[in-house]
């Protein structure tokens, strides 16, 4: 390579692990997360192979319980929740703004290292023998009845929460200070405004998680705490807390998703995203208002019939900023010149399995829908069509997107559409027939069920298979790409963002010389580069 | 000569500060039904505006640095009115 | 100021450096104001559920030591912000020992506090360790100092930071400070009056409640 750049500056090991470069950092935490990844998701492979027939032929329930505790803490704490923010965030936040570096790059390595102690404290707990209580810790199962390893888990969920916070607050301030000049804030890509939006949620519901796990650890540890019923204390309480924090958390999950297929909209249908301001704020809205809706996991526990009804409300309000924005990707695409590219399918697939996502919510918001549906497969397949048909998809998009950038390298067109075309049959296969079973009634996390719920279940395991490959393609193909792919220009999409202006791969800090901005973003011309057609 | 003298503001500070601790203890003695609670709050708010407007600075800032410190308070609120609105509601 | 190495190349300006640590410590203080959030809502449930139970528990604590401690760290905050304010190199001798005053209250906070576990558990009032209590509230009681011995340590975890880093920043005001230097401390003192709010409202709900009835 003829200019050196951020790969090229050094090998050596110790220029890796002790870099403070975010690009780098970015690298780092990509590698980390498909690691968790594929341990998040044999645990589910293990879940849907168990379920392909009524009687328990696999595991037993006990090992059962443990599967998908695992399961949900590795892709909650360890995947979803840092997947984009850390990794492309962390890659393209200080080169869209066109900063040299985020604020503070030394917090940033340290964050990477908190997220390995506390995934590295989680996995042990996991090896030692396994957790029991289903991701959420509820009180007093996981306090003083579970026979498992709780305290190392939380701990390692806690020691994570720190690394969730660091990136935050980074990039809070980042994006405050470091801004290029001209860089207004109706000018920032509004990736750059669901990751603000992302932020402030990280920072402020974190903290009330780790308060709240070491109050269950501190329970645990001296039999004797205060969600303690025996002593008048109030599991609910407990909820409340928890809730606090993973309520916001679903929002954390999911707005880093709505900001990348903002940019493939419009890079795609060559055209400015309709509803600038709107989208924007809608960012804001949603981080704002989604403090407000948490006790609509509770309207079964017993708390207040006024509560229910406060959360309930909150919770159609809520609904709102997000159909504004599905309502301007669709407008966007009104009219454009539209280029069906692997990144361009993935964002109209997340735009329909965000709104399944989003409505059957919707359902599960109504009070007296909610009472039938609590605990049922309805639930499960609500929350994986926004966390997984809505996050998994726009992170696979925006990886693919800029994907030339982080690696200077051109992917094959042809196994990219493929991999995503199979992702979503797949998706859909494995999780709409759950939709139906929850309906029908069938309660989650239990290995055993009737054998009338056999067919559905076997829809949902065979469709799983078909995610399985769809989800380990790129690692083929993307990872070919990344030694022997045909080299990228510095921007082979003909966008018009501040990222696409430096090199691909970028150079040690990012610009040779200072950028400036003079335009609102999105000014695309319709002049498509041909797509790259890869030997 | 190098100026190593303390400002005025922050004895002052100090010194109010030290006198509302003698005050909120002396008051918490009285017995004033549900206005102890109120007044052990209200004054332990005063102390905290006051270490915050001058010990912390933020007398002296403006605009952003004043959003970022409230916007905690503003989530803590948050925090407790919908938290405690559960039991405080409870039939 | 001399300045012993250039701003990190992401700054535009040394204002530009420290005005932006200064905004990161504020989102980070908003970060501690939840976590301690979290506490003072579970504290108001309880006592919510069980007024007199707590206005029993609070009587049971000692408000001497709480009082003490109190002025110890108000005055602890003051000579931080003093030192703050006259940071320089010419002033680096006053402001070493200004922040070696203040480490040493917070150092005299925590072994007050040391004493006060230590009474406390010789009145069986540790749960989990050794609780005992003759009376029909035992239980809010026990509840109370749950949430006592979980948001004092906590509290204390926070004073210990505390502590290293004025002490750190001590010594290192004692060679030729610059102006990165002044930032660090900026922050520290941000961090430092942070805990004494904190402290100022765990004080008026431990030890407070019940004083005015038995």
């Amino acid at each position: 390579m003829s200019e050196m750049n951020y790969l090229t500056a050094d090998y050596t090991l110790k220029s890796w692990f002790l870099t403070t470069d975010h690009k780098r950092i970015a690298i780092l935490y990509f590698a980390s997360l498909i690691f968790f990844f594929f341990i998040g998701g044999a645990a589910a492979t293990a879940i849907r192979i168990e379920l392909a027939t009524p009687q328990a032929d696999l595991v037993s329930s006990d090992i059962y319980n443990r599967l998908f505790t695992m399961h949900g803490i590795i892709m909650v704490w360890f995947f979803l929740i840092p997947s984009i923010p850390n990794t492309l965030g962390n890659f393209i936040v200080p080169l869209m703004i066109g900063a040299r570096d985020l604020a503070f790059p030394r917090l940033n390595l340290l964050s990477w290292y908190i997220f390995m102690l506390g995934g590295c404290t989680t996995l042990f707990a996991i090896f030692a023998g396994g957790i029991d209580t289903g991701w959420t810790f509820y009180t007093p199962f996981s306090t003083l009845y579970s026979n498992s390893y709780v305290i190392v888990a939380a701990a390692g969920v806690f020691i994570a929460g720190f690394s969730s916070i660091l990136t935050g607050l980074n990039f809070i301030v980042t994006i405050h200070r470091l801004r290029a000049p001209g860089l207004t804030w109706y000018r920032l890509p509004l990736f750059l405004w669901s990751l603000y939006a992302t932020s402030v949620i990280l920072v402020l519901a974190t903290p009330v998680l780790a308060i709240t796990l070491l109050l269950i650890a501190t329970e645990r540890f001296f039999g004797v705490g205060i969600f303690d019923p025996r002593i008048g204390g109030d599991p609910l309480l407990f909820q409340h807390l928890f809730w606090f924090y993973s309520h916001p958390a679903v929002y954390i999950m999911i707005l880093p998703g709505m900001g990348v297929v903002n940019e493939l909209i419009s890079c795609y249908s060559r055209k400015q995203v309709f509803g600038y301001k709107f989208v924007a704020w809608a960012s804001l809205a949603i981080a704002a208002v989604g403090f407000l809706v948490w006790g609509h996991h509770m309207f079964v526990s017993g708390q207040s019939l006024v509560a229910s009804l406060v959360f309930s409300f909150m919770s159609f309000i809520v609904a709102v900023p997000s159909a504004i924005k599905v309502f301007n990707w669709t407008a966007t695409l009104h009219k454009g010149s539209i280029h069906f590219d692997a990144p361009m399918l993935y964002a109209l697939a997340f735009i329909g399995l965000f709104t399944i996502g989003g409505l059957t919510g919707l359902f599960l918001a109504c009070l007296a829908f909610d009472v039938h549906a609590t605990d049922t497969y309805f639930v499960v397949a609500h929350f994986h069509y926004i966390m997984v048909g809505g996050m998994v998809t726009a992170y696979f998009g925006g990886l693919h997107y800029w994907w030339p950038k982080i690696t200077g390298r051109l992917y094959s067109e042809y196994w990219a559409r493929t991999a995503a075309v199979l992702i979503f049959f797949g998706f859909n296969l494995t999780f709409f027939p759950q939709f139906i079973l929850g309906a029908e009634g069938m309660p989650r996390r239990y290995h055993v069920y009737p054998p009338e719920f056999q067919l559905w279940n076997v829809l949902s395991s065979g469709g799983a298979v078909i995610l399985a490959v769809a989800y380990l393609m790129p690692l083929f193909y993307l990872g070919y790409s990344a030694f022997f792919g045909r080299r990228a220009p510095a921007n082979p999409w003909n966008a018009p963002g501040l990222e696409w202006q430096t090199s691909s791969p970028p150079p040690g800090f990012n610009f040779t010389t200072q950028p400036v901005v003079t335009r609102a973003p999105y000014q695309y011309n319709r002049d498509f580069q041909a797509e790259p057609q890869n030997a | 000569m190098t100026q190593w003298r303390p400002p005025l503001s922050l004895i002052g500070a100090w010194l109010v500060l030290l006198a509302l601790l003698a005050l909120t203890v002396t008051l918490a003695y009285v017995p004033l039904g549900a206005g102890n609670a109120i007044v052990a709050m209200s004054i332990g708010t005063i102390k905290a505006g006051i270490v915050a407007a001058i010990f912390m600075e933020l007398r002296h800032r403006s605009g952003l640095t004043l959003v970022f410190a409230g916007a905690g308070l503003f989530w803590l609120g948050i925090l407790l009115w919908l938290g405690l609105m559960d039991f405080l509601t409870r039939t | 100021m001399p300045e012993s190495s250039a701003f990190a190349p992401q700054y535009a300006s040394i204002p530009h450096r420290d005005h932006t640590a200064e905004l990161g410590m504020w989102v980070f203080i908003a970060t501690e104001v939840l976590l301690f959030g979290g506490l003072i809502l579970a504290y108001l449930v309880y006592r919510h559920a069980f007024p007199q139970g707590f206005a029993e528990a609070s009587r049971h604590t000692e408000i001497v030591i709480g009082t003490a401690n109190t002025a110890v760290l108000l005055t602890s905050s003051f000579l931080v912000a003093w030192a703050v304010e006259i940071f320089s190199p010419d002033t680096a001798r006053i402001t070493t020992w200004l922040l070696m005053g203040a480490a040493c209250l917070g150092l005299a906070f925590i072994a007050l506090k040391g004493v006060e576990y230590s009474r406390e558990y010789g009145e069986h009032l540790v749960p989990g360790i050794d609780f005992q209590f003759a009376g029909p509230r035992g239980n809010s009681i026990q509840l109370f100092f749950i949430f006592y011995f979980v948001a004092t340590a906590v509290h204390a975890l926070h004073m210990l930071i505390g502590i290293g880093l004025l002490i750190a920043l001590a010594m290192i005001c004692r060679k030729a400070p610059t102006t990165r230097h002044h930032t660090a401390l900026h922050s520290a003192a941000l961090y430092w009056h942070f805990v004494d709010v904190v402290w100022i409202f765990l004080f008026a709900l431990i030890y407070l409640p019940g004083r005015s009835s038995s």
